[in-house]
């Protein structure tokens, strides 16, 4: 089955040259011709600031753009399948079959009205055909391998009856239920406790690990990035300003931007350092190297200038 | 002044449980802050860090009363404020102002920036019309970094970190004695939140500002507070200035919350330190 063996890069999920644009302007670029690639076993940060893309790339991922937007170009290939020429239903199956989401808020993405049981086994029983008892053994094993020691009154409870951690161990639990060769984690600990988001950080690692998974770690927190990811894509309004691994992020980030985010960044361990906004000429400077891309990228796709060129 | 700004005294706090539902009778009652002592002086900084539900939240919010204690007593500036109805606090809340965390549900979505800022200085006739709150409103965004012309703006058109200095704006401008900030930095981005911090750094000094900064970021907390508190289950379990505190942890919940965060820098070993 081509969807099991890897794309050219040897990556599981290569993004390449995609650019997203309104629907109702299509010179607007959302995303500007964005790379990236996630090998299987890899762990890679995708950071960047509040309207820097990072959701809009893992909607493309799952295929839930929001109506108003559209891929201008660009290819998402998983294991080598090319999404975008799928016809809709066999891209929603590849997807459901290969890929999984662990969201940010876990109360959200639980439905208040059902056991957690059905809500793990689910995606086993509709996506992988698995019986109803097959099912229930296999998220009872998961809930033990994210060390929940009471498995089966977890399985019996509604998503209010557990704590925050807890509902979070179940969400790693139903992510890696089908095996999928990738794993989308959007900012997974963003709304815990750090004690709690330190133990969930290292689950999520450990299973990481174990399964071998390609992992897309979408976050804000550079902290977090440091601890968990071996390489990292950083964006600004849209476009990848820096790839690199994580050693090099830190010691020597070669954008003035990302230079810029790690000085913004407080640390408890040195409090004389003076916090340093992220300065204006940067945010310029990146605005302008943006623009000019826009430029070149509008003009490279202009009927006239193909033409003459 | 002899003595602190808030004193504080075994204060105790409850407050219905949320869980429990009951047909006929009374709520259950659950016990959140249990006998805190705390004292707060002038011009001071003190962070409240606890993870959630130790009670960071109910301990700023009593000590501005918008919650009233079960037992013991808080004194502001001299005066015993434990058991103050709406009417006697109302002539203090212009020294009691608070900022919260999510300035977009905070500042009302029909009102133009210089109504929120200055409505509060006619309640407390502190401007005698319109025109002059408006004055003292531009005034106050001013002094937190934003154009006076915002004054006309509504929330929706500002950005994250501007709705953030609107709010602060709003706070300082009836000139306080006390600001209550309950993690008003958690939701921005990294740049706007040094923006703020610096801010909150610098009206503290100007203004001679006393602060209680609720946070669950120890990172943050180490920048701006001068005293950190920390608190587990509505107990205070150590309560030191911040530099010690952090250099030396006390008590060894203190120390697993330190460990517990990630620092920008990479260090194999961390995730699977305990």
């Amino acid at each position: 089955m081509s969807a099991d063996t890897a794309g050219t890069t040897g990556a599981y999920l290569d993004i390449d040259d995609l650019s997203i644009a309104l629907r109702a302007d299509p010179g607007h670029r959302l995303l500007r011709s964005v790379g990236l690639h996630v090998k299987p076993g890899e762990v890679r940060g995708l950071v960047g600031e509040s309207g820097a893309g990072k959701t809009m790339i893992g909607k493309t991922i799952f295929d839930i753009l929001p109506r108003a937007v559209a891929v201008v170009e660009g290819s998402v290939r998983l294991g080598g399948e090319d999404l975008l020429a799928l016809p809709e239903g066999k891209r929603r199956k590849l997807i459901a079959r290969t890929s999984a989401l662990i969201p940010q808020d876990p109360l959200t993405a639980l439905n208040p009205v059902r056991r957690i049981e059905s809500q793990i086994t689910d995606r086993l029983t509709a996506i992988l055909g698995q019986s109803k008892k097959a099912a229930r053994d296999r998220a009872l094993t998961l809930l033990e391998e994210v060390h929940i020691n009471d498995p089966e009154r977890v399985l019996a409870s509604y998503p209010h009856q557990l704590s925050g951690g807890m509902r979070q161990r179940v969400l790693i639990a139903a992510a890696f239920a089908a095996e999928p060769k990738l794993i989308v984690a959007d900012e997974p600990t963003t709304a815990l406790d750090v004690t709690v988001q330190k133990q969930i950080l290292r689950l999520i690692a450990e299973m990481q690990r174990r399964h071998g998974t390609a992992l897309l770690f979408v976050t804000h927190d550079l902290g977090v990035v440091a601890k968990i990811c071996q390489n990292v894509t950083v964006l600004f309004g849209g476009k990848v300003v820096e790839d690199t691994d994580v050693k090099g992020l830190f010691a020597h980030p070669a954008h003035p931007y990302t230079a810029a985010l790690i000085g913004a960044t407080p640390r408890y361990d040195r409090p004389e350092e003076s916090l340093l906004p992220v300065p204006a000429s940067v945010i310029e400077d990146t605005h302008r190297e943006i623009a000019a891309a826009d430029a070149a990228w509008i003009v490279a796709r202009s009927p006239h200038t193909k033409g003459a060129a | 002044m002899s003595e602190a700004l808030f004193k504080v005294e075994n204060l105790h706090v409850s407050l219905p449980d949320p869980n429990s539902k009951v047909l006929f009778g009374a709520t259950p009652m659950i016990d959140i802050l249990k006998g805190i002592d705390l004292e707060i002086e002038e011009g001071t900084v003190v962070g409240l860090v606890g993870e959630s539900g130790s009670g960071k939240s109910t301990l700023g919010r009593t000590l501005v009363r918008l919650i009233e204690p079960v037992r013991g007593s808080i004194r502001f500036a001299g005066k015993d404020i434990t058991h103050l109805d709406e009417d006697a606090m109302r002539p203090l809340r212009r020294d009691l102002q608070m900022i919260f965390q999510d300035p977009l549900s905070a500042l009302n979505p029909r009102q133009t920036i210089g109504t929120i800022i200055g409505r509060p200085l006619i309640l407390h006739k502190l401007a005698a019309d319109r025109r002059a709150a408006r004055k003292q409103a531009e005034e106050a965004l001013d002094l937190v970094g934003l154009p006076t012309a915002f004054a006309g703006r509504y929330p929706h058109e500002l950005s994250g970190g501007q709705r953030q200095r609107v709010g602060i704006a709003r706070a300082i401008a009836t000139h306080p004695r006390f600001v209550l900030a309950d993690e008003v930095v958690s939701g921005l981005d990294v740049s706007s939140q040094a923006q703020i911090l610096t801010l909150l750094a610098r009206l503290k000094t100007e203004l001679k500002l006393t602060i209680v900064f609720i946070s669950h970021d120890l990172s943050v907390v180490r920048r701006l507070c001068d005293r950190v508190v920390v608190l587990r289950r509505g107990e205070v379990l150590e309560n030191r200035p911040t530099g010690p505190l952090f250099d030396n942890p006390e008590h060894p919940y203190t120390a697993e919350l330190k460990a517990a965060i990630p620092l920008p820098e990479v260090d194999e070993g961390w995730l699977d330190a305990s």
